[in-house]
């Protein structure tokens, strides 16, 4: 199937590069907490636990020639945020980079968002590949020169340098989450963008550091009441009055900002009817939504709970227009998965350039593409054993009990410490981003 | 990060079955009744399963209140996972109500109508003659915070499927018998004394002699200063969430400033008065009647707990504003 973006049965997925430490032993400041292409797919952010944001750059060399693989290389590593102590209520709070997100390019120099759990700091990063020389008033080395000295004027020129590529800090839009940061979106206007905690929505302008808006708040009088939270929020991609946000009882909320200032009373309410023969103690728990992005047309938008992918039609509220499930074979591992906090995971998804596949994250390192258009999944694998140069994924299988076939893992050998919780797809080409504890994997569509 | 592999569990806490009520009121009436001992082999079967699962419940039940318990981390804990997981307690706990488990035990003893003070008399001396089974309650788990927490639990009820007589059958803890005794104005030193020593009585069995008897006496001091402090109450697990904003009027500033401050006295009264005006209790009471652990906890090793015993130091100094 030809086509940028599509993930038809085709498609067979290589390894390309990995990032990161080859040893077992994971630095905890190393652990990959988000990663995201940027709106080109040039470039490429993963954030991590330590607060670092290592920007890697596709090489754009070979692009011509459709054999090359175009690979991707460190371009910028900055220290965005720093571990700080809230002295009011003897807490630390984590450096670890939650949420980064890319702003449409609109000159040389490229622009994100990186959050924590309470600060949103704007960086510009830029190149920087020539330098004036020649200045009359001062040497090279930056020392004055004593003017009597100077007997000619001459005009400073620019000289090539070795690319320098620079990150500033530009906005910090701080103290205006009580709760732990979980989204950030920018808005399809360019100007604004949200930022969301486990109880209030906030709308900033990015020109504006000292003010937000508060557009949603589902914190209640008495806090003992309190019996759900948000879990995700993201602006429509071309409706700039609509956002979404999701919650732990698997709801989901579509707000229009033209209907009020505070935007509490939703404009529709997405939710599935549980079933109940699958009820159980833990049937809340799993139907908690860590993860909500519109597709790229802007007609769904794909939740992601702990067992399952649902496709949501903007238009139906009522139930989703698909549901695929991701490791069902956990169903009966429920209260394993609680007694050791595993159930609390919260998995990303994402969608490929033309919405025709998802993928989204499972354990044991296993990553899931479900395609929507052919209705088939296939489950493969980030390892260092399948990291040959361009060799090809094998499809794995999990078994869920009984006998299990040749090639087939069991349930019950399956690493729960190994998770993939973020995984990323470039918005026009085959490529996608698969992050490991403290790995990034690089996977490419196999060219013959 | 330990080694997270599955244990292999029943899965009658997972499963869907709709029977699971049927199966548990049959059994437990039976059991239960007054009308005698004589139990069919038929009904014997489905107590033995619904034992089971109220085993289950019970153990899923103290594995949330646990969870609740070890808020107090150095960095603030996730709300998503502490609303999610009091939900599931507040769950269990209107199962427990509504299939009458909550009253059984008090029946057990009083067949049949009366005061809700005097129910609580029931459920003491149920918890009182359980005591030389039973390991320390409340404190006990604190002791284990920061160790591998879910093996106080898990490895004994999770697992084991067995019934036993050491069934867990819901009982106030010992913190709020403390407080209840107090307030009847039974002589607070000679129960202080039984209370202590027969916490202590288990506690002195346990192989790690030095934390423990340290960790003993240490929550023997602060018990008789606070007893419901670390059993916090769900608005001082999520109230730790608030921060001092500057608007604010000066009652709400006053009050999270001493969000912190052991609060017992308050919560002795409106627990109290919740007991006198409705026996069911709320939800997030019942952190403060956790049901006995099984089995001996398994400790880790002596130096994590030690580390989490100084840890455990200057979480009680804030607390008690030392």
């Amino acid at each position: 199937m030809a086509g940028a973006g599509g993930g038809g049965n085709d498609v067979q997925w290589c390894f390309s590069q990995v990032k990161g430490a080859i040893d077992d032993d994971v630095a905890e400041a190393d652990i990959i907490s988000t990663v995201e292409f940027n709106h080109s797919g040039e470039l490429l952010a993963t954030g991590d636990k330590g607060g670092r944001v290592v920007i890697f750059q596709q090489d754009t060399e070979n692009k011509s020639q459709p054999q090359c693989r175009s690979e991707y290389n460190v371009y910028s590593t900055f220290q965005s945020h720093e571990p700080e102590f809230d002295y009011l209520k003897s807490l630390e709070i984590e450096e670890k980079i939650n949420k980064i997100r890319w702003l449409p390019q609109k000159n040389a120099a490229q622009f994100l968002l990186s959050t924590n759990d309470k600060t949103i700091k704007l960086w510009k990063i830029s190149e920087r590949d020539k330098r004036p020389e020649g200045y009359n008033l001062k040497e090279e080395d930056g020392r004055c020169r004593d003017s009597t000295t100077i007997t000619t004027l001459r005009v400073p020129v620019f000289r090539p340098m070795d690319l320098m590529v620079e990150a500033s800090p530009r906005r910090v839009f701080a103290n205006a989450h009580t709760y732990h940061i979980n989204s950030i979106s920018v808005n399809s206007d360019n100007e604004t963008y949200l930022s969301a905690d486990d109880l209030r929505i906030n709308l900033w302008h990015l020109e504006i550091t000292d003010r937000s808006f508060n557009i949603v708040d589902i914190k209640p009088a008495n806090m003992e009441e309190l019996t759900e939270v948000i879990t995700a929020a993201e602006f429509h991609p071309h409706q700039c009055n609509t956002f979404v946000y999701s919650s732990s009882k698997g709801t989901i909320r579509m707000c229009d900002m033209r209907a009020s200032a505070l935007c509490d009373k939703h404009s529709k309410l997405f939710e599935e009817p549980e079933d109940p023969s699958n009820r159980s103690f833990f049937s809340e728990i799993i139907s908690s939504i860590s993860d909500v992005k519109f597709s790229h047309s802007g007609r769904y938008m794909m939740t992601r709970d702990y067992l399952s992918v649902k496709i949501w039609d903007l238009n139906m509220e009522n139930r989703p227009v698909e549901t695929y499930q991701v490791h069902e074979y956990l169903r009966s591992k429920l209260c394993s998965l609680y007694e050791n906090d595993c159930i609390f995971d919260k998995f990303e998804c994402c969608w490929n350039g033309n919405d025709s596949v998802v993928m989204t994250g499972s354990y044991n390192n296993f990553f899931r593409m479900l395609d929507r258009t052919q209705r088939r999944d296939v489950t493969l694998e980030a390892s260092r054993e399948s990291s040959k140069p361009r060799q090809v994924l094998k499809p794995r299988r999990v078994c869920a009990g009984g006998k299990r076939k040749k090639d087939e893992i069991s349930v019950d050998s399956l690493d729960f410490n190994k998770k993939i919780l973020h995984t990323a797809w470039h918005p026009q080409e085959n490529i996608i981003a698969v992050a490991t504890t403290n790995n990034l994997y690089i996977f490419q569509e196999k060219v013959n | 990060m330990s080694a997270c592999t599955l244990v292999s569990v029943s899965t009658v806490l997972g499963c869907h079955s709709c029977s699971r009520i049927d199966m548990f009121s049959k059994g437990t009436k039976r059991k239960f009744s007054d009308d005698g001992d004589e139990m069919l082999d038929e009904s014997l079967a489905g107590a033995q399963v619904s034992s089971s699962y109220s085993l289950q419940r019970q153990s899923l039940l103290d594995m949330s209140l646990i969870k609740l318990q070890l808020c107090h981390m150095l960095v603030e804990p996730n709300l998503c996972r502490s609303v999610l997981i009091a939900n599931t307690v507040r769950q269990i706990q209107e199962e427990m109500t509504h299939d009458g488990s909550w009253q059984v035990v008090t029946e057990a003893f009083c067949g049949g109508s009366q005061s809700p003070s005097e129910r609580l008399v029931a459920t003491e001396v149920l918890c009182r003659s359980r005591e030389q089974d039973a390991e320390p309650k409340l404190f006990s788990v604190l002791s284990y915070e920061g160790c591998r927490e879910e093996e106080v639990v898990a490895d004994e009820t999770l697992c084991s499927v067995s019934v036993s007589d050491t069934a867990s059958n819901v009982c106030l803890s010992e913190s709020a018998r403390h407080c209840w005794e107090r307030d009847e104005l039974v002589d607070a030193d000679r129960d202080d004394e039984t209370c202590e020593s027969s916490r202590l009585g288990p506690g002195d069995d346990e192989d790690d002699d030095d934390e423990d008897d340290d960790d003993e006496d240490e929550e023997v001091d602060i018990d008789e200063e606070s007893p419901r402090d670390n059993p916090k109450t769900m608005g001082q697990v999520f109230g730790t969430f608030e921060i001092k904003n500057g608007t604010p009027g000066p009652d709400s500033a006053l009050e999270e400033l001493f969000s912190d401050v052991d609060a017992s006295y308050y919560d002795l009264d409106t627990m109290l008065t919740g007991i006198q005006s409705a026996p069911k209790m709320g939800p997030y009471d019942l952190l403060d009647s956790l049901a006995p652990s099984h089995g001996p906890p398994s400790i880790g090793s002596p130096s994590s707990c030690r580390s989490d015993l100084n840890e455990l130091d200057h979480i009680m100094e804030i607390i008690v504003g030392s």
